[in-house]
């Protein structure tokens, strides 16, 4: 589903990813952790199209389709979804509202109709009784004066209206209380089946005992140094990034 | 001729048909004079220093409106916010059309101002306001020494008035190009409610300059809501001097959208005379192409423990230029004043300007102040966080545009009127969302 080869990329002439080489299947879950200004949240964006960093080497492809040109908006339509480790405040436009633009935005792309308010009123009550969101929440300005969990809620709320083949979890779980954890995890494990997939991007394994990885890629340097599979998490998790350096050294 | 001479001269003809008992005689001498001495104001003068009003004065203007054109309904139905549930006030070219009006003299004055002055039963309440809170300054002068026609309201005491009052004035194109003053006067008496709703708006592509004066009295504990629709052609330009007298305990509100027009400068200042003044103003400006628009506001704080709460908000794109001079004065006396000023404007082209000046003279030592301004560009990453869920560039602007403006927006009390100002946004950005806000 995704292929990334040789990827250098970065800011103002400084790459800070320098040759990642990642595949993600369809039906997988991948990990990547990695240390401090590892480079794992450029990753992220770069693969949803941030226009701000630029690609030096090497491409992604999408389906088999090379995507590294796209609008941030044409990776959407294709099925790549980013939660942002820091969601944005929109005043004045409502999660409902939001959420509406960004489905029929995306059917526009396809050539469809917009959505029959019917249905995503339906869907809207389904993904939000799941996500045990409460519908006062969804008439709220988007992310304006939500506590960091209102805000990863909301950004699992709207990867389930989006329903997208690929997720990209950014940092989902900082700002998470255990609780809130277990909520957003339920969600995302609900909406995982063989047909999309999921990269968790995260600097602990404690969201990986929830959302269970096949594959965890360690990120130092902007290059992906280890790769293996759940128990390499609880192994970081015991021993940090340290013996890995001294492993490359 | 220069257009101040040829005003000059229209001056002493108009003399001969003018009421020569009335004091009111005497406040035009007055005001001409003012208006002779002092000329049209250029850009030496500090208040006026981004704007230049030459290129509009070397203009032939037609001075006095000839008779009623008319007009169909069906027409101009869009500008009206209601067909039904407001009174109107509408003049085309400047002179009053019953036929497009609703006015009443039923427990509340709507009506005209040419009636007001020349009838024996207004005159004490002319005697008391009319240009009592207008300024001496120039263009002012010239609106008073020429006052024939624009609405009258008067609102008795206790009187809450349930639907808003529209004042529309409509240009044709029956001149080459037309010098237009309405001059309006609303007194809203003791415990009073109103809300008025005005606009100018050109049915043509000749040119109109308009020099409009509204004085508006609330006499203690009254409440003004007043809203300012500008979304003119591209030929028309208007320079709006608006006077707010404020006794104790009122709040007066007005709310200015500027979306339309060749040149707009709004004057628009508050003077808060009792304790416990309450005054807001707020505007929306979404400018493009050569437009210019400058809002130069003064609340001026003589009496203590009141507030004013200022939010202007400005989207430039292409080459249009805005202007924020907002002036408050604290006097001496004005002891626990709570005044606040906020001026957001974002650049959305290289070659747009935004001119913008707080001004705060604060002669007493226990008050409060504050004041904001900032010039931006969007942020890129509310751009990307949007894109990144399927909308696209512009659609996307656009929300953070609607998102920009929301503040000011949310505070319009008037819903229907929400809704047309919706409207007009996404006409002027060029973008439906698909909802409203």
């Amino acid at each position: 589903m995704l292929k990334i080869k040789d990827l250098y990329a970065g800011l103002e002439g400084k790459d800070i990813l320098q040759g990642i080489n990642l595949e993600v299947k369809a039906g997988e879950v991948h990990a990547i952790m990695g240390p401090n200004g590892s480079g794992k949240s450029t990753l992220a964006s770069v693969v949803a199209g941030k226009e701000e960093f630029d690609v030096t080497r090497g491409y992604i492809t999408f389906e088999n389709e090379d995507i590294s040109e796209l609008d941030p908006e044409e990776r959407a339509h294709k099925g790549i979804f980013l939660s942002f480790q820091y969601p944005i405040e929109i005043p004045g436009v409502s999660v409902t509202n939001f959420i509406k633009t960004a489905i029929n935005e995306t059917r526009k792309a396809k050539g469809k109709e917009d959505m029959p308010a019917s249905e995503m009123l339906k869907m809207i009550k389904e993904k939000a009784d799941m996500l045990e969101i409460d519908r006062k929440f969804l008439s709220r300005s988007l992310n304006e004066g939500f506590s960091g969990g209102e805000k990863k809620r909301n950004e699992i709320f709207q990867m389930a209206m989006l329903e997208p083949k690929l997720a990209i979890l950014d940092e989902t779980d900082s700002g998470l209380d255990i609780d809130a954890l277990k909520i957003v995890a339920n969600g995302v494990n609900k909406l995982k089946n063989k047909d999309n997939a999921v990269l968790v991007i995260t600097h602990y394994q404690r969201l990986l005992d929830y959302i269970v990885p096949d594959f965890v890629h360690v990120l130092m340097n902007g290059k992906i140094v280890k790769s293996g599979t759940k128990e390499l998490a609880y192994e970081l998790e015991e021993k940090g990034y340290d013996w890995i350096k001294e492993e490359l050294v | 001729m220069s257009f101040k001479d040829k005003l000059l001269s229209s001056y002493i003809a108009l003399e001969d048909y003018l009421e020569f008992d009335s004091p009111l005689h005497d406040v035009r001498n007055t005001a001409i004079k003012i208006f002779e001495e002092k000329g049209f104001p250029t850009k030496k003068e500090e208040a006026w220093k981004y704007t230049s009003l030459n290129s509009l004065l070397k203009k032939e203007y037609s001075i006095f409106p000839k008779v009623e054109n008319a007009i169909e309904f069906k027409t101009v139905k869009e500008y009206f916010l209601h067909d039904i549930d407001t009174y109107k006030v509408v003049f085309i070219d400047g002179v009053y059309s019953s036929f497009l009006s609703e006015t009443t003299h039923d427990s509340l004055d709507v009506c005209l101002m040419s009636a007001a002055l020349n009838k024996s039963k207004y005159k004490p309440v002319i005697e008391a306001y009319f240009n009592k809170v207008a300024k001496s300054d120039s263009l002012t002068a010239l609106n008073t020494a020429f006052t024939k026609e624009g609405a009258y309201i008067h609102i008795p005491a206790h009187k809450e008035v349930e639907k808003p009052i529209e004042i529309i004035n409509f240009s044709t194109g029956s001149e080459a190009a037309m010098f237009l003053q309405p001059r309006n006067l609303i007194v809203v008496g003791e415990n009073a409610h109103v809300q008025i709703i005005e606009r100018h708006q050109s049915l043509s592509s000749n040119e109109v300059l308009t020099n409009s004066v509204t004085e508006i009295f609330a006499e203690k504990r009254a409440y003004v809501d007043y809203y300012k629709i500008q979304n003119d052609a591209e030929t028309a330009s208007l320079i709006d001097n608006t006077y707010i007298s404020q006794e104790r305990d009122t709040i007066c509100r007005v709310h200015t959208f500027a979306f339309g027009g060749n040149l707009v400068r709004n004057n628009l200042n508050f003077y808060q005379k009792g304790e416990h003044c309450d005054s807001t103003l707020k505007g929306i400006t979404i400018l493009e192409g050569k437009q210019h628009v400058d809002h130069n506001t003064l609340v001026h704080h003589i009496a203590p423990n009141c507030e004013s709460h200022q939010d202007y908000k400005g989207l430039f794109a292409e080459s249009s230029v805005g202007v924020f001079n907002g002036k408050i004065i604290v006097e001496k006396d004005a002891q626990k004043t709570d005044a606040f000023q906020q001026n957001n404007n974002i650049l959305i082209d290289d070659k747009a300007t935004i001119n913008a000046k707080p001004q705060l003279e604060i002669f007493a030592d226990d008050v409060k102040c504050s004041h904001g301004c900032t010039i931006g560009q969007f942020d890129e990453d509310a751009l990307f966080y949007l894109r990144s869920r399927g909308i696209g560039l512009k659609e996307a602007r656009a929300l953070l545009m609607y998102a920009f403006a929301n503040t000011v927006l949310e505070s319009v009390k008037i819903p229907e009127l929400k809704v047309r100002i919706n409207k007009l946004i996404a006409n002027k950005i060029g973008v439906s969302l698909g909802f409203e806000l």
